[in-house]
């Protein structure tokens, strides 16, 4: 897990260097500072289960093991990209280990991860989905149309909502009556926990249990990770202006990266060296995926054409 | 020569989906009130005593989040069908119909299939005012990504449905309120009719009428009269407008010089411009007279049939405005 969360660090790292260097089209949404939340839930996820993930979603990806060439090459647009450079940073997606995408429309995922759930159920498979989404998302219609079918007809689903604490520049207290999201559950008729998003152990063992009571058949559960967003909204936005000092600081402290690795040596799980022969082998990686996609080719414009229907590609519809 | 029988619109569409659901254990249904009730307008009689809670799924008023929800479910390997009682009620459920179900394949690049069909209804003519009547498939032509069907008759209905529930794209499927109780003969019988081929409904020398939905069934109606005026229509129902049967019209423009366009959305942005738009640089130096259209007027529609009735295109309207065509 620690390497996985290495990895998205330094994934996202490499995306801001990309970005300054001006290889970068459009923006991205960096996970920096709540990679706890993906590692500790996606290390419960199986080959067969799904997920469905948001605009900052590449923590998601990589906790998923999804491919960091293709990844980047998606972000920087090129035809080696998981979408053929037709997507993007928000858009990768990943049919083949069961992400199905991440989305640009905040909390449009909660239904697709909902039916994938229902569709588990009806295929009889003991697959669950997750559902990651922001707080700023659970604001969204969305968010309680599907949590209420999942909770009338026990989906196997988990909900897994990422409380930021921001929506872009806006403080979820200031716009929400109740800013603790999984005591919404209650009103649904589900589990509804707290977790602290920076731990994750904590987050991997709250998500164990959600997906054991999916699996058995009892229904959804609403898992609420409180974490901090480290960077500004998007990869160039300084952040600032929005935020509280105090409390950037004091979570910028508990940074889960840093403080999972002072336990793991603390309780003497790893040593020093195999830290860092791990935290080398994640550079060595994500320096190949930018290497990769810097001299992978751009797609030729009329792919533009390609791939918006199936079977009847370029045809004029 | 195929035996027939006789059904109601409504009856057609309810064996189109029973048919596919028995051939195919991954179709399903969901929508509001097509579990117990069968559908609010009848169209699923009997589907859910046959195939349980589970497969025929009544939904609560979620409109945006039960499409979102069968759009994850065509993701994973089944083959849904929605059903949205009033094409009014997709408004509700634009994001997930045109931001995401017409959208993710593409987004993907390909990588998924989207086997899914969304059943609405349009049309006016119950009274039911201005959120109960409108004909909104033009908005669904707009966005790129979405098949567009816009059946005639029952029998037409059938076919159409049963190839749109074995595609393996996004589907919206149009029908029309008004028809459901009409009966008409069917085929007896398996039977798939495929997208983007036009059905010349009338063969005629003078004009090219195209009507989408009931209105070629109008139509036909017309022209019956018109031929003992001396004019020959020839009516072409498109039956999807997404994929768009191009050449049928162009060809039947080429043999006709005229042109008119009957459909049952606003006026304003009606598919009718795009078709004439579509098929004018091949047809242009042909026409005798300018394309003319008959659409509904560019008003929400009113709750009074004193109000209602005489802003619906119908068969009177399509008369005269044929006749005009002929004028001077
Ligand atoms: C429907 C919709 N409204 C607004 C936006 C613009 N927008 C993009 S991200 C974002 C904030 C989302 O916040 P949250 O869900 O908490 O996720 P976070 O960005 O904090 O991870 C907004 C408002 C959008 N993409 N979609």
């Amino acid at each position: 897990m620690y390497f996985t969360m290495t990895k998205i660090r330094d994934f996202e790292n490499a995306i801001t260097d990309v970005y300054s260097r001006g290889l970068m089209p459009g923006l991205a949404h960096l996970y920096i500072g709540e990679e706890a939340i993906a590692t500790g839930v996606c290390a419960n996820i199986t080959s067969q289960d799904y997920a469905v993930s948001t605009h900052r979603g590449h923590g998601h990806l990589i906790a998923q093991g999804a491919d960091l060439k293709k990844m980047m090459a998606e972000v920087l647009g090129r035809k080696t990209g998981y979408c053929k450079g037709k997507g993007g940073s928000m858009h990768i997606m990943d049919i083949s280990k069961g992400i199905l995408g991440a989305n640009g429309i905040v909390g449009a995922g909660i239904p697709i991860a909902t039916g994938a759930a229902y569709s588990a159920k009806y295929r009889g498979t003991e697959q669950v989905t997750v559902s990651f989404f922001g707080d700023a998302a659970s604001n969204q219609g969305t968010f309680h149309e599907s949590i209420n079918m999942a909770a009338a007809w026990k989906l196997p689903v988990v909900y897994v909502c990422e409380n930021n604490l921001f929506g872009i520049s806006v403080d979820l207290r200031r716009v929400t009556g109740n800013p603790n999201i999984a005591e919404r559950a209650i009103a649904y008729g589900i589990p509804g926990v707290a977790v602290d998003g920076n731990d994750v152990l904590e987050v991997y063992q709250v998500t164990h249990t959600a997906f054991l009571r999916a699996r058995k058949g009892e229904g959804p559960t609403l898992i609420e990770g409180k974490t901090y967003r480290h960077k500004g909204h998007h990869v160039g936005d300084p952040g600032t202006a929005y935020r509280l000092e105090e409390e950037k600081k004091a979570w910028m402290e508990r940074d889960p990266i840093k403080t999972f690795r002072e336990r793991l040596i603390t309780e003497k799980i790893v040593n020093e060296q195999e830290i860092e022969d791990l935290e080398k082998e994640s550079r060595k990686l994500i320096e190949e995926a930018v290497q990769f996609a810097e001299n992978s080719p751009f797609p030729e414009p009329e792919e533009a054409f390609e791939d918006l229907f199936y079977e009847t590609e370029g045809a004029e519809v | 020569m195929t035996k027939m029988k006789k059904v109601t619109y409504a009856q057609a569409i309810c064996e189109a989906m029973d048919e596919e659901m028995a051939r195919d254990k991954n179709v399903l249904l969901l929508g509001e009130d097509v579990g117990f009730l069968g559908g609010n307008f009848k169209t699923a009689v009997g589907l859910r005593e046959k195939y349980g809670d589970l497969r025929v799924k009544d939904t609560p008023i979620s409109e945006n989040s039960f499409l979102g929800m069968s759009l994850g479910m065509a993701l994973t390997g089944l083959r849904p069908i929605v059903e949205i009682m009033f094409s009014d009620f997709l408004l509700i459920a634009a994001d997930q119909l045109l931001n995401q179900i017409a959208k993710i394949r593409y987004m993907s690049g390909g990588q998924v299939r989207v086997p899914l069909t969304i059943r609405t209804t349009i049309g006016a003519g119950r009274s039911s005012a201005a959120q109960h009547s409108q004909s909104l498939h033009a908005i669904m032509c707009h966005v790129p990504g979405l098949k567009v069907v816009v059946p005639s008759s029952a029998a037409e209905a059938k076919g159409l449905l049963k190839t749109a529930i074995r595609e393996d794209n996004p589907v919206v499927f149009i029908e029309h309120k008004m028809e459901y109780n009409h009966e008409y003969e069917i085929p007896e019988g398996e039977y798939t009719i495929p997208f983007g081929k036009a059905n010349i409904l009338r063969e005629g020398r003078d004009i090219t009428v195209v009507g989408t939905s009931n209105l070629a069934l109008k139509a036909v109606k017309v022209a019956d009269e018109l031929a003992k005026e001396g004019i020959e229509v020839e009516v072409i129902d498109p039956r999807t407008l997404v994929p768009l049967d191009r050449d049928t019209i162009i060809n039947s423009v080429k043999k006709t010089g005229r042109i008119l366009i009957t459909d049952e959305g606003y006026e304003r942005c009606n598919i009718a411009a795009e078709i004439v738009m579509d098929v004018m640089p091949e047809v242009f130096y042909y026409l005798d007279v300018p394309p003319e259209r008959l659409c509904l007027p560019n008003v929400p529609l009113p709750f009074s049939p004193a109000l209602e009735f005489p802003l619906i295109p119908d068969q009177e309207k399509l008369y005269q405005k044929i006749k005009k065509m002929f004028k001077g």
